[in-house]
């Protein structure tokens, strides 16, 4: 069982601590995964017109990658690298006449036929690791900690690709429980956080977070856990904007579910790079006493 | 009765008439579209000039550095492209081709005095990278067979020093530029790139400085003057006798014996 992993873009720039919390984590469990040496950008949302077939090169030249390095499964850690390799890696498995046309275009590729699976980082946990062994593997549980467990939109859909049924969150929710925090369910669990509306939209007027940092809050959550750069851009970055704005009622702190698990798993704090996430976050880790922060 | 031996008719070129070496093979070649007869040991550059162009602009070092000459082409009958550079490809028969001497690629105006290691200066001089739909039609289009799409990934990811290390072949041709769906400019963008990386991330040559100012000081001034005011004979001497680091010798273990140079 070989597996490749692809990083994306944004995992090497403003979200190097959402990778080098997982590496490290990784390590700490003996999993080894390998970094593609050669892989592109994946274009990071799928692209919905049907015939407009060159945007899905750009991922599906990553699935060829994977297939080339003789990988089964290629694991991604962005939700929204995962949708769309996922998304893609469908295409050419259920839509031949599509998949004739990529792999005639991409002359200077192998032919790609759907041989790899796209999985995300939890499903790599649950079927590499397991609960119960993540649990044995912690050194400093997260107890008090009270945090849910936010997907947003790309994890679980569509369903076809989703890493489980939507309106489940067992996986995030599993691995929260392993390292001793206290899972708590809130409604925007899968609500978007706005996505690339941001761009349109003047700092800290971005609706859809502010719900889902309200929706959060009411429901005393503490802290959010998630998958995306871009989440973690408009639920994280903003909560100063939103406060002053009168938009949220209290601000909840975001970050990666990796950072949480490497914590857990007694790495060092300076892996995580919480600098990178808000200032909030830092505090928070401090106020509960879970590990010297930053 | 003598006879004489019949000289045979010696041909000069005048300029409007190329010679065709003896014997030589012609094929055709279709340039912009008209029909040419060449030999067929000519490259494209040479064979064009037999065909009566001459190159102001599209030539330049003639041994396949400066990227003066790009040339795209076809095989008759076929639809896939080719690319290369006019003095370095053979000429084929039936070959149809043109060339792109020049293409206006968008060039950032950058002091590079004012940037640092950053690759987020690439990102906010070239947002248009982010164009990049990985088609890969640059890197087929490379005559130096550099991986265009690859360093172009490299730099959307930050990664200047590898993007840096895989367009070094670069001749600046344009190629790459003319293919692109995104309308990058990428060999200006990898220019950047190796130009952040030589100035701003490549460790300093600290030994090279501290022996740039040895020199400076002086240190060598005695012994050269010594060597100057030498005659032939001790030169030879000196030069006979000299103490060579032997080949294969451990690093930093052989020394000299005679050290006051040192």
């Amino acid at each position: 069982m070989k597996i490749s992993y692809y990083p994306g873009c944004t995992l090497k720039l403003k979200a190097k601590n959402l990778e080098l919390a997982a590496l490290a984590s990784l390590q700490e469990m003996g999993i080894d995964v390998e970094e593609m040496d050669r892989w592109n950008c994946c274009g990071a949302v799928y692209s919905l017109t049907d015939d407009d077939l060159i945007h899905h090169v750009g991922p599906v030249r990553n699935l060829v990658r994977a297939k080339e390095r003789g990988a089964d499964k290629l694991v991604t850690l962005c939700s929204m690298c995962y949708n769309t390799l996922a998304r893609a890696n469908q295409l050419m498995k259920t839509d031949t006449v599509k998949r004739d046309t990529i792999n005639r275009f991409m002359d200077d590729e192998i032919d790609y036929l759907g041989e790899v699976e796209v999985i995300h980082f939890l499903t790599l946990l649950e079927e590499q690791v397991g609960w119960d062994k993540i649990r044995e593997m912690v050194k400093k549980p997260l107890t008090g900690l009270k945090v849910a467990p936010y997907y947003g939109c790309t994890l679980q859909r569509p369903a076809d690709v989703g890493i489980e049924p939507m309106g489940n969150f067992t996986l995030m929710t599993n691995l929260l429980e392993a390292i001793g925090a206290t899972v708590v369910p809130f409604n925007a669990a899968d609500k978007c956080c706005g996505s690339y509306q941001v761009l349109n939209t003047a700092a800290g007027d971005n609706e859809a977070a502010a719900n889902v940092i309200n929706s959060a809050a009411t429901a005393g959550v503490e802290a959010l856990a998630t998958s995306c750069p871009l989440c973690e851009y408009n639920l994280g970055k903003q909560q100063d904007l939103f406060l002053e704005k009168g938009k949220i009622t209290a601000g909840v702190p975001t970050f990666y579910f990796t950072q949480l698990l490497a914590m857990a798993l007694g790495v060092n704090p300076e892996v995580c790079h919480f600098e990178m996430n808000d200032a909030k976050a830092v505090q928070l880790l401090e106020a509960k006493n879970l590990q010297a922060a930053v | 009765m003598c006879e004489t031996a019949k000289q045979p008719e010696i041909k000069v070129a005048t300029g409007d008439r190329a010679i065709l070496p003896e014997g030589a093979k012609t094929i055709p070649v279709y340039v912009m579209g008209k029909k040419y007869e060449v030999p067929e040991t000519l490259t494209i550059m040479k064979a064009m000039e037999f065909a009566g162009f001459k190159f102001l602009r599209g030539a330049g070092c003639r041994g396949g550095i400066c990227g003066a000459c790009p040339t795209v082409y076809r095989m008759a009958g076929d639809y896939k492209l080719h690319f290369g550079l006019a003095c370095q490809t053979v000429v084929q028969p039936n070959m149809y081709l043109a060339q792109i001497p020049f293409f206006p690629a968008n060039r950032a105006s950058y002091n590079i005095e004012e940037m640092n290691a950053a690759a987020e200066a690439i990102h906010a001089l070239y947002p248009e990278i982010f164009r990049c739909v990985a088609c890969n039609l640059c890197t087929k289009a490379c005559p130096m067979e550099v991986k265009v799409m690859d360093y172009i990934a490299a730099l959307k990811q930050g990664q200047v020093e590898k993007a840096a290390r895989i367009s070094f072949d670069c001749i600046q041709c344009g190629l790459c530029a003319s293919r692109c769906m995104g309308e990058i400019p990428q060999y200006h963008v990898a220019q950047l790139a190796r130009r952040i990386f030589g100035k701003y991330i490549q460790p300093r040559f600290e030994h090279l400085v501290s022996r740039v100012k040895e020199i400076e000081s002086g240190k060598y001034d005695p012994m050269l003057d010594d060597l100057t005011k030498m005659d032939q004979e001790e030169l030879k001497k000196r030069y006979v006798e000299r103490e060579r680091e032997p080949d294969l010798s451990t690093l930093g273990e052989w020394k000299p014996k005679e050290t006051q140079y040192l």
